[in-house]
């Protein structure tokens, strides 16, 4: 058992010295070209991060320094960084999809001194900007392809070229290299990763070598990698989710990166590789599960019926192993035979046969999605962090995964929460601040604790929960917290129940107004012989106001904490429309909007001395014809709330 | 690499003349673009050069190769290849085998090689395929190498096209209408496609096009064909501007 924390003395350049001189001849790079899997070994990487750091320094990077990289995920984005990190430069990754302007901006703002291209789609937008970048020196590309006519021109560079001067003066002092990276420190800033801001220009945050180190280090205390274990690079390098990954997990461990062949073949690609761990976002599991579905639809029967039988067994068997419960025996027997004749072929088809682990993360995942993976036997696993604490700071451990929760902290990791409900952190992985921004950073960080401007709680079990961003959540009366959205979702699980807008921002307690879904509740209505006309009449029918009760005293019951329990609730007589102004194009509540234009009921759910009222409703119809209906609502007050 | 010329072509199908008189020379390294109505000959014209019509009268020179009385598979073995408008793979074969399948006459082994596949053979056949996988690269095939020709949209079933008449290895190469049917994406990553033809492959191309647009952006020469007659040539601004051609697109006043 060699002695893990050892790596932590390293800046990523001499951990990269340290894994040749351990295992110089395994494959730490796996690339797709030309449709065969061409291999690097890690003496081979070092090799082309040594001609790469004298390359650089011969064309005039210097410590300190910014290189940009504008890249898909290709062997060379790892060389050019580390190679830019190990003469004490910062590598910066920027989106694929950014606009030249975006760029312009960026690149201004972080002061960057060299940019690398893959190919030349980049380096055109490059050229369109050229007049406003002036401190950038040199532009490097990958992909000599539709190049030809920059060939004459200084300000580009193709890697070969590079390469070939790196050659040249490794020649010339064959121990420069060495020097070089020996200077390097753990705790130098090594790159700067650009946080989404949700407005004006993305910021910086710095990382240093140590932050990543960590990261992967304490991630893969908890999830233990074997050295030849695989992993697939398909996220965007300018995401933390990737930089993590390759820099931090890949050089912790010393497991080996697989690069797709492009970005559209990286699903087929990841098929072929089979890897033993992956991280993505939830739209990619998301994805992933209409694969799946699309390849069972287009099986014949007796997979068909074998799969939805099975899949019955797995959500019981996900269900223990989720909780770290022991199945019984009738169950484990039959999830044992439903894993050979199903699952196991079938997450085959997809390459995730070998997965250990899945990690998702940078959104919220719903839990049908996870019991659904689970079910499958794919181990899938909430992460939860951001960019200023290098990605990953809390996780769910094997056998005790809640899809509501975020898990627990990793080892090293502290966390608190604040007295206004904001979730803080510390560890060895926290950022040191945003670039050229002292009151951001100062903002950020508070006495040695990060702020995620996060809103959040620790349940019984220790685990985090994450309700939603800082800004959204709101307060009763009585200064207790909770978020209108988080409840909202949870109310929407039901099936009855399309839209709920919730209210109680100073209020005692919290009210809703509820839109039941047309088709479901429809069908139901039908199945039972009620009679209806609208979905105005069918809103109001008693035993539809039932229906919806029940729903809400079931979430009355399921809600983590008493001040989230809903006192009284409407049913209103119409669906809330992009095109009456009440949800956003995007389909998001437009609370503000609701509770002016429907300021009467907002009143009467607050007033519990009314329990009916008449309101009148007014429709514009698409030919701009309007009409006023006149209705009875009721108002619903669960007594046991408080 | 050498010059095309086409000598007073004329062909006729019984009375009616597709072709009256060509007379046209294609210069080696250049795209070259032949435009004109529907009905002028175009595609005529693009079949007595790759041997599948022999002209009437007239004769047709690649270099010193007369070309008038040759098959297909001659002309194709002098390094001139064809992309064809409608499209003529094997649409129940994958990308991949459509592309090792067109270059079987490069394939240098004989049939008992094959039946008991020698080493040679193997070699062969792995050379072919880092052939058919440079080609793939080049034009941007990778997601599409293990599907079948007829499960793929129009747009990218051209592209295959066009990567099949490349596999062929070609000095020059015949377009007939690459763009029709695509979408304005794809129409621009074909552009793109065929200026790296000429540039980085170093490969002459004759381009027949409906889309002027195209054709006036990156030929370095025009045709243009009205009624099996070439009524106008120059460079694109001058064909642009002839009023012999704009009669002929847009019709007399």
């Amino acid at each position: 058992m060699e002695d893990r924390e050892a790596v932590l003395q390293f800046t990523i350049p001499q951990l990269l010295r340290w894994r040749v001189q351990r295992s110089a001849d395994k494959v730490a790079l796996r690339e797709k070209d030309f449709g065969y899997w061409n291999t690097l070994t890690w003496r081979k990487y070092y090799d082309y991060v040594h001609k790469t750091a004298l390359g650089l320094e011969k064309i005039g990077l210097k410590k300190d320094e910014k290189l940009a990289l504008i890249t898909d995920n290709i062997p060379e984005m790892l060389i050019v960084a580390i190679g830019a990190q190990a003469i004490g430069a910062i590598s910066a990754g920027i989106y694929q999809t950014s606009l030249p302007d975006e760029i312009a901006g960026i690149l201004d703002y972080m002061d960057v001194s060299m940019v690398f291209c893959d190919d030349q789609e980049q380096v055109d937008k490059l050229v369109e900007i050229r007049d406003r970048i002036p401190k950038v020196k040199r532009v490097l590309y990958e992909d000599p392809r539709g190049m030809r006519d920059y060939r004459s021109d200084d300000w580009f560079m193709f890697i070969d070229d590079l390469y070939a001067l790196g050659e040249q003066a490794r020649e010339e002092d064959p121990q420069r290299f060495d020097r070089l990276i020996d200077e390097g420190q753990p705790d130098d800033v090594c790159h700067f990763c650009l946080t989404s801001g949700t407005t004006g220009l993305p910021k910086a945050a710095m990382l240093t070598h140590i932050n990543y180190i960590n990261m992967g280090l304490k991630l893969t205390e908890v999830d233990y990698l074997e050295a030849d274990d695989e992993y697939v690079s398909f996220l965007p390098f300018a995401w933390i989710g990737e930089q993590m990954n390759s820099f931090g997990v890949a050089l912790a461990t010393g497991i080996t990166i697989n690069f797709p062949e492009s970005v559209e073949t990286a699903m087929e690609d990841l098929k072929e590789i089979g890897p033993h761990f992956m991280f993505g976002a939830p739209r990619i599991y998301e994805t992933l599960q209409s694969q799946i579905w699309l390849k069972i639809d287009e099986s014949y029967w007796l997979n068909r019926l074998l799969y939805r039988f099975f899949m019955k067994v797995g959500r019981k068997a996900a269900y223990y192993r989720m909780s770290g419960k022991t199945m019984p025996l009738s169950l484990r027997i039959l999830w044992r035979l439903g894993k050979t004749l199903v699952f196991l072929p079938l997450i085959n088809q997809i390459g995730m046969l070998r997965l250990r682990r899945a990690y998702t993360g940078g959104a919220a995942l719903g839990p049908d999605l996870f019991t659904f993976y689970q079910a499958l036997g794919v181990n899938l696993k909430q992460i939860y962090g951001q960019t200023e604490i290098t990605g990953i700071a809390y996780m769910h451990r094997d056998g005790d995964v809640h899809p509501e929760t975020v898990g627990i902290p990793l080892p090293g990791t502290e966390c608190k929460i604040s007295e206004d409900g904001e979730i803080l952190s510390c560890s060895p992985s926290v950022t040191k601040g945003y670039y050229k921004m002292p009151e951001k950073t100062a903002e950020l960080l508070q006495d040695g604790w990060l702020r995620s401007g996060d809103a959040g709680y620790i349940d019984e079990s220790g685990h985090l929960v994450v309700i939603d961003r800082l800004s959204d959540v709101m307060h009763n009366s009585k200064g207790e917290m909770f978020s209108p959205m988080f409840l909202e979702n949870k109310l929407k699980f039901s099936p009855y129940i399309k839209e709920a807008v919730i209210f109680g921002d100073g209020r005692d307690y919290i009210a809703t107004l509820i839109n039941i879904d047309p088709i479901v509740v429809g069908k139901w209505a039908e199945d039972r012989g009620i009679s209806f006309t609208t979905f105005m009449d069918l809103s109001q029918q008693p035993q539809v106001a039932d229906l919806i009760n029940k729903q809400v005293i079931e979430f009355n019951q399921n809600v983590e904490q008493p001040h989230f329990r809903i006192r009284r609730f409407a049913i209103l007589y119409k669906l809330l429309d992009v095109d009456d102004g009440e949800l956003t194009k995007t389909g998001k509540i437009r609370r503000k909007f609701i509770m002016e234009k429907y300021k009467d009921l907002y009143d009467a759910l607050y007033d519990e001395t009314v329990s009916q009222k008449t309101v009148e409703a007014f429709f514009q119809y698409q030919d701009g014809q309007t009409t006023t209906v006149q209705t009875q609502l009721e108002f619903f007050t669960m007594e046991d709330v408080k | 690499m050498q010059t095309l010329n086409v000598n007073d072509v004329t062909l006729s199908f019984g009375g009616l003349n597709a072709l009256s008189e060509v007379s046209l020379s294609i210069e080696p390294g250049l795209i070259t673009s032949i435009i004109g109505p529907n009905g002028a000959g175009k595609t005529s014209l693009l079949n007595c050069v790759s041997g599948f019509y022999h002209p009437t009268r007239g004769e047709i020179f690649y270099g010193d190769h007369n070309l008038s009385k040759a098959s297909p598979h001659q002309v194709s073995s002098l390094g001139i290849a064809r992309a064809f408008q409608n499209i003529e793979l094997f649409r129940g074969m994958t990308v991949l085998d459509n592309l090792l399948l067109a270059r079987h006459q490069n394939l240098k082994y004989n049939i008992f090689q094959a039946v008991f596949h020698t080493s040679k053979t193997s070699k062969e056949e792995a050379l072919n395929r880092q052939y058919v996988e440079e080609i793939i690269d080049f034009m941007e095939l990778e997601p599409y190498r293990k599907k079948t020709v007829g499960s793929l949209s129009y747009g990218i079933q051209k592209s295959v096209e066009v990567a099949r008449a490349l596999t062929l290895g070609p000095q020059l190469l015949l377009l007939d209408e690459p763009m029709a049917g695509m979408n304005i994406e794809e129409k621009e990553d074909m552009v793109r496609f065929i200026m790296d033809i000429q540039k980085e492959r170093r490969t002459t191309v004759v381009l027949v096009e409906h889309d002027l647009g195209v054709v006036m952006d990156i030929s370095d020469y025009v045709y243009v064909l009205d009624f099996g007659e070439v009524i106008g040539a120059g460079k694109p601004k001058e064909v642009a501007t002839d009023p012999k051609v704009v009669e002929a697109y847009i019709g007399e006043e």
